[in-house]
């Protein structure tokens, strides 16, 4: 099983990120459980949202208190909260960031990468700089990163599951899984 | 067609292959989305039904009650204080005898506020005479509405189906989303003896005087006890037909066990991984999931747990000045038996505040560890 975490802030998607990551998975057969934080979302509050993955069904209901890997889709939280909180040694930290991964001072015991998601969403006309929308493009460099699924089922999660400019999304995550 | 879909939703799609023809709510956290769903389903001709916008939950079941008198399948959805607005429609539905399918998200009563699970909104409406099932997946979730109006309508009760507030209502999972021809099949359309029309005049939940009045308790309740065989053999069809087998209680593991969880709702799937856990230690632990409670379960219930030495019951509920409502139930099922397991009550989870696996190893452990309980309750993960 893989547990992963997702951090944003609310209004960015996040919770729509992992929806759609569990849709591709969903298409190759795995079993997914993906939940949003249990509460109140406000925008610009840090949100987090979770997904589980197994190749057998998934029993368990009870929160994800130490993911195997955490995806930051916005990099301000870095110096808000603590996104390596209950994250197992050797996790990935996956970060919308344009910086190098050396970067940023995490404990050597996690990897760290780095995709400028922002600069990817806004050039596909998804949001604006001050608002972008990312998730499509993160979850294009999440998939890369941890081997998950094929591109093609991403793509077709992602042209059934997002309402607003399904093809520029595509290409945004296109790029990002090229890149990352 | 495997989907990757919410619990919400989940009530939603039983709802709509169901073919539910008349649809009324008032909107509340956790269960908004069950009829937000419904209604752009009904707006965009997905579901030819009547949507019914209201100003109460009281009015919601009265709509419903109205439509099903006129022989109308009928759907409706609330949670927490939604719900015991309802309390007196309840009584309604269930002693007229129309068997509308509810879906209740187990929200915590209020005050404190809170939008978290725990079960005693729907536990407080258990003697209204409704059938209660409760739900630990989304796939159970829908396939446990279409046996709902099946099971309601033969006998014209009732039914709830409940699920967790967030821990199922807002979390997704790959959900087969049964053929709507098959559940066609499976489901006729709702023909009730009696209805509402002018053709053929009748008054419904008229003065009823005491020569009466026991004989229509004394009928529903008999009609009470045939639930759990139509639930057996409907669940057994139900699995020729999709591959699922629904019943009164799931059996984890529980032959042969030292010490069996009894648990419901997610926390009674999350159960099933602490056995896994407890057992890779040595300890034969087996899970019994209670999701038929109302009527209760006595004969699956009896014949597991007469068999088993120690019994740990799980609640995430309170009847305060008593004990957890289902250790209530579970000792009362037992009482008389000629064998009796030593039975322990615990409470956790009020107000949503999680069970995990480590839950279930602290409620394993107080059990093996005494012979009986020396506390009315063992409280988990309360700060005292």
């Amino acid at each position: 099983m893989i547990e992963i975490r997702f951090h944003g802030r609310g209004g960015q998607g996040t919770v729509v990120a992992s929806k759609i990551l569990a849709d591709a998975l969903a298409k190759e057969g795995n079993f997914v459980q993906a939940y949003p934080e249990f509460g109140v979302e406000r925008r610009g509050a840090p949100v987090f949202a979770f997904i589980r993955i197994d190749h057998q069904p998934i029993y368990d209901k009870s929160r994800i208190y130490n993911p195997d890997h955490v995806v930051v889709v916005d990099p301000t939280l870095v110096e808000a909260i603590d996104v390596t909180e209950g994250l197992k040694d050797g996790g990935y930290i996956i970060i919308n960031s344009p910086k190098k991964p050396e970067d940023f001072k995490f404990p050597d015991k996690f990897k760290v990468f780095a995709i400028d998601a922002t600069e990817i969403a806004v050039r596909h006309k998804l949001g604006t700089l001050a608002a972008p929308i990312v998730n499509t493009a993160i979850v294009g460099a999440v998939v890369k990163i941890l081997k998950l699924t094929r591109l093609e089922s991403l793509v077709a999660a992602i042209k059934e599951g997002v309402p607003q400019k399904p093809e520029e999304n595509v290409q945004a995550a296109i790029e990002a899984y090229e890149k990352a | 067609m495997r989907k990757v879909i919410m619990g919400n939703h989940s009530l939603s799609y039983g709802a709509m292959l169901s073919r539910a023809q008349v649809i009324a709510a008032y909107p509340i956290t956790p269960q908004t989305q069950v009829v937000e769903l419904l209604s752009e389903m009904c707006a965009d001709g997905t579901l030819e039904a009547k949507f019914i916008k209201v100003e109460s939950e009281h009015s919601a079941m009265a709509a419903c009650l109205g439509a099903s008198m006129a022989g109308a399948r009928t759907f409706t959805a609330t949670s927490a204080q939604g719900l015991a607005l309802m309390h007196e429609m309840l009584h309604w539905a269930a002693g007229g005898r129309m068997p509308v399918v509810m879906g209740d998200i187990n929200r915590s009563m209020a005050p404190g506020w809170s939008i978290w699970t725990d079960q005693n909104d729907s536990l407080s409406q258990r003697d209204t005479g409704w059938i209660q099932f409760y739900c630990s997946s989304n796939q159970e979730v829908v396939d446990t509405v279409i046996q709902a109006y099946k099971v309601s309508e033969k006998l014209m009760i009732p039914s709830m189906v409940i699920l967790d507030a967030f821990a199922l209502s807002h979390t997704y999972e790959v959900v087969d989303i049964p053929e709507q021809a098959k559940v066609d099949a499976y489901l006729p359309p709702f023909n009730p003896p009696y209805r509402l029309t002018p053709d053929d005049p009748h008054a419904f939940g008229g003065l009823t005087s005491s020569d009466h009045y026991m004989e229509l308790r004394y009928r529903l309740q008999k009609d009470m006890e045939k639930v759990p065989a139509l639930i057996e053999e409907t669940g057994r069809e139900y699995e020729q037909m999709f591959g699922r087998y629904l019943g009164q209680v799931e059996n984890y593991l529980c032959d042969g066990a030292e010490l069996v969880l009894v648990t419901s709702g997610t926390a009674g799937y999350t159960a099933r991984v602490a056995v896994d856990e407890l057992r890779a230690r040595g300890i034969k632990a087996g899970n019994l999931r209670i999701k038929l409670f109302r009527p209760f379960p006595f004969e699956p219930v009896r014949s597991i747990l007469s068999k088993v030495p120690k019994v740990a019951v799980l609640d995430r509920n309170i009847s305060y000045g008593h004990h957890g409502i289902f250790y209530q139930e579970v000792k009362s099922a037992m009482y008389g038996q000629p064998s009796q397991p030593a039975i322990f009550g615990f409470i956790a989870g009020l107000g949503g505040r999680d069970i995990t696996r480590e839950s279930f190893k602290e409620i394993a452990d107080y059990t093996l560890k005494h012979d009986r309980p020396e506390e009315e309750i063992v409280w988990i993960g309360v700060k005292k």
